[in-house]
């Protein structure tokens, strides 16, 4: 079934809280790798699917983030109409950079989007007045959905698991169509991609809005969730962290990309214990992956299992979705 | 589609210039092209024959000339939009698509004719599940048509060169277009899979297709025109039946003074 893999997830993230209903790892640290699953699941549709890099993407978490933040501190607007204003700033901000800023390819795309991260963060460092400065702003009230305050941990666990969820479906919906084998084209080879009739530069418009959403969306959860935002949440360092949550987990796959975005958060917790030497492990497991395991570490273990399972004489021999962008990738210079 | 009187040709090329820096690639190139016919485009390396492909779908921005097409002027107009004219290529240094299984590289070729927007295909509405079917059947013929059925499944990358080449074919015709280019098919071929192509380019022609076919091969050429275009250093050095072009001393002179000898 094509959901199979969907369902089962669903029912683990179901079933986590019920067996451990106290735990603090399980549910604060788990709702905060649900918030980035989401983030690494729109950002892989850019970066995994389309095959554009996006070193600023921060800057859209962000967006969603301060939207809400200001919109129900400053302007007492109830939080879904503010989460609703995020995704449209967002949005529009991504629409009107996406044009001139995809045009640029590989390394000259990465430092434009980094650089309109960075700008993205000065403004929310000096604009003051609105954002609070360094200090950020607090005193966010707690979202309320329908009649109904999400509050505590286990709540707010519910909440993102859900919507967590609902990106990981609409992902996989979005990817198993023809938009989503448009943009698996215009990763694989754009002259192909526009001779089969693909406007590329609107479709790469397009992903980069969605994936601005999906961060977007994940920004006004998180503002609501910590009830206080801050610059040092949209840095450079976020974005490129969630560029390694796309990898890490295995680009072009939306489990990988959840799976990396979780497997990331959990192990940054759990190093938390080695105090100094944290970064360095940290650093040399990412390395090892990369090295070792180089379609990410669950598109690559899936793979490896199910090539053991083949050689058994068991398993199925196809394997959709499977892509190795670097494989797929064509020099983009002039045309064939 | 407006159907074209029989005395219109389906693309008529008029003194198309391309220039590189100093090298003019296309120095006014002219010919025509009559619908249902297979016309082959051959000319020493270097003559201008993939620039001439690249003109014709937007990817260069030719800077004279014009190229009418069933009747509109394409030049100027970006690929996707040519390619919605109902003109499909494949590419002499392979363009698959090589992060994606045969059927689906050849169900992106049925692009043109796929609705789904970004929010009906995010929602999975019925429709998105009903265009799903369409295009695999649509792709499933493409590749039946081509002998590659057996294939569909396998990811792109993973099948023999000869293999490729023919999924560029079947995608490029999933398109169903009214003119196909084919740049070099048969290069890295051996014989038995260029008699396939033989055969494969005939029955392309026999559902409808006018073919424009640039290649090497010069029994393969021979076998399968109609018509032949020679270029030469960017320019028509001769036009004609294939027992014409075998005939004419310029083009008998442009071959021997490369190092090409075709057995022809
Ligand atoms: N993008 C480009 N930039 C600069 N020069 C180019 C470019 N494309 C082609 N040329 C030049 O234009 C001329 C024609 O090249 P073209 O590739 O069209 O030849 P061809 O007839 O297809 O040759 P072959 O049989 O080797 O494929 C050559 O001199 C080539 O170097
Ligand atoms: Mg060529």
């Amino acid at each position: 079934m094509r959901l199979a893999g969907f369902y089962g997830f669903a029912a683990l993230v179901v079933l986590l809280p019920l067996l451990f209903p106290n735990d603090y790892f399980v549910i604060v640290v788990g709702a905060s790798a649900g918030l980035h699953a989401i983030l690494a699941v729109g950002l892989n549709l850019l970066v995994g699917y389309a095959g554009q890099i996006s070193l600023g993407h921060a800057a859209f978490f962000g967006m969603g983030a301060y939207a809400s933040a200001i919109l129900t501190t400053r302007f007492g607007w109830p939080g879904l109409l503010a989460l609703l204003a995020g995704l449209l700033v967002a949005g529009l901000l991504a629409w009107l950079l996406a044009r001139p800023i995809l045009r640029l390819r590989g390394h000259y795309l990465a430092m434009a989007t980094l650089g309109f991260g960075v700008i993205v963060h000065v403004i929310l460092v000096q604009a003051t007045d609105w954002t609070g400065g360094p200090d950020g702003l607090s005193g966010i009230p707690p979202l309320n959905l329908f009649g109904w305050t999400v509050e505590g941990d286990l709540q707010w666990y519910g909440v993102i698991a859900a919507a967590m969820l609902l990106a990981i479906w609409l992902s996989l919906n979005l990817v198993d169509s023809q938009i989503g084998r448009a943009l698996r084209a215009v990763h694989g080879s754009e002259f192909a991609a526009q001779m089969m009739g693909i406007d590329t530069a609107r479709a790469k418009t397009q992903v980069f809005v969605v994936s601005a959403l999906f961060a977007a969306f994940a920004g006004s959860l998180f503002a609501h969730q910590q009830a206080f935002v801050s610059p040092d949440s949209f840095n450079l360092a976020v974005s490129v962290e969630l560029v390694t949550m796309v990898v890490l987990g295995g680009i072009a796959s939306t489990f990988g990309a959840a799976c990396g975005a979780i497997a990331l958060t959990l192990l940054r917790q759990g190093l938390v214990v080695f105090e100094d030497y944290e970064m360095l492990i940290h650093g040399a497991l990412l390395m090892a992956v990369m090295i070792f395991l180089p379609q990410g570490l669950f598109v690559g273990l899936g793979q490896a299992l199910r090539t053991g399972l083949r050689r058994c004489g068991l398993g199925r021999r196809r394997d959709r979705h499977r892509s190795l962008s670097t494989a797929g990738v064509q020099d983009p210079g002039s045309p064939p | 589609m407006n159907a074209l009187s029989p005395s219109t040709p389906l693309l008529r090329v008029e003194g198309l210039e391309q220039s590189f820096g100093g090298v003019m690639a296309l120095a006014g190139v002219s010919f025509q092209l009559d619908e249902g016919v297979i016309q082959a485009v051959i000319g020493p390396n270097g003559a201008g024959k993939t620039t001439l492909f690249n003109a014709l779908c937007g990817f260069y921005r030719p800077s004279a000339g014009s190229i009418r097409f069933a009747g509109q002027e394409l030049r100027g107009l970006p690929p996707y939009r040519i390619a919605a004219h109902g003109i499909a290529r494949t590419f002499q240094n392979l363009q698959l698509f090589f992060n994606m299984t045969v059927i689906e590289n050849v169900m992106v070729g049925c692009h043109l004719r796929a609705r789904t927007r970004w929010l009906a295909a995010a929602l999975r509405l019925p429709q998105v599940r009903r265009e799903e079917r369409q295009l695999r059947q649509w792709a499933r013929e493409a590749l039946t048509l081509c002998d590659l059925a057996d294939w569909a499944e396998q990811s792109a990358g993973a099948l023999p060169y000869g293999l490729m080449k023919r999924v560029e074919i079947a995608r490029a015709l999933a398109a169903r277009p009214r003119l196909l280019l084919l740049d070099e098919p048969a290069a890295g071929l051996n014989d038995t899979e260029t008699l396939a192509l033989r055969e494969l380019i005939a029955r392309i022609r026999a559902s409808g297709v006018t073919v424009l076919l640039v290649e090497h091969h010069m029994p393969l050429v021979m076998g399968v025109s109609d018509r032949l275009l020679v270029l030469d250093y960017g320019s028509v050095l001769a036009e004609g039946a294939p027992a014409e072009i075998q005939a004419d001393p310029r083009v008998i002179a442009a071959y021997l003074g490369g190092a090409v000898h075709y057995a022809v």
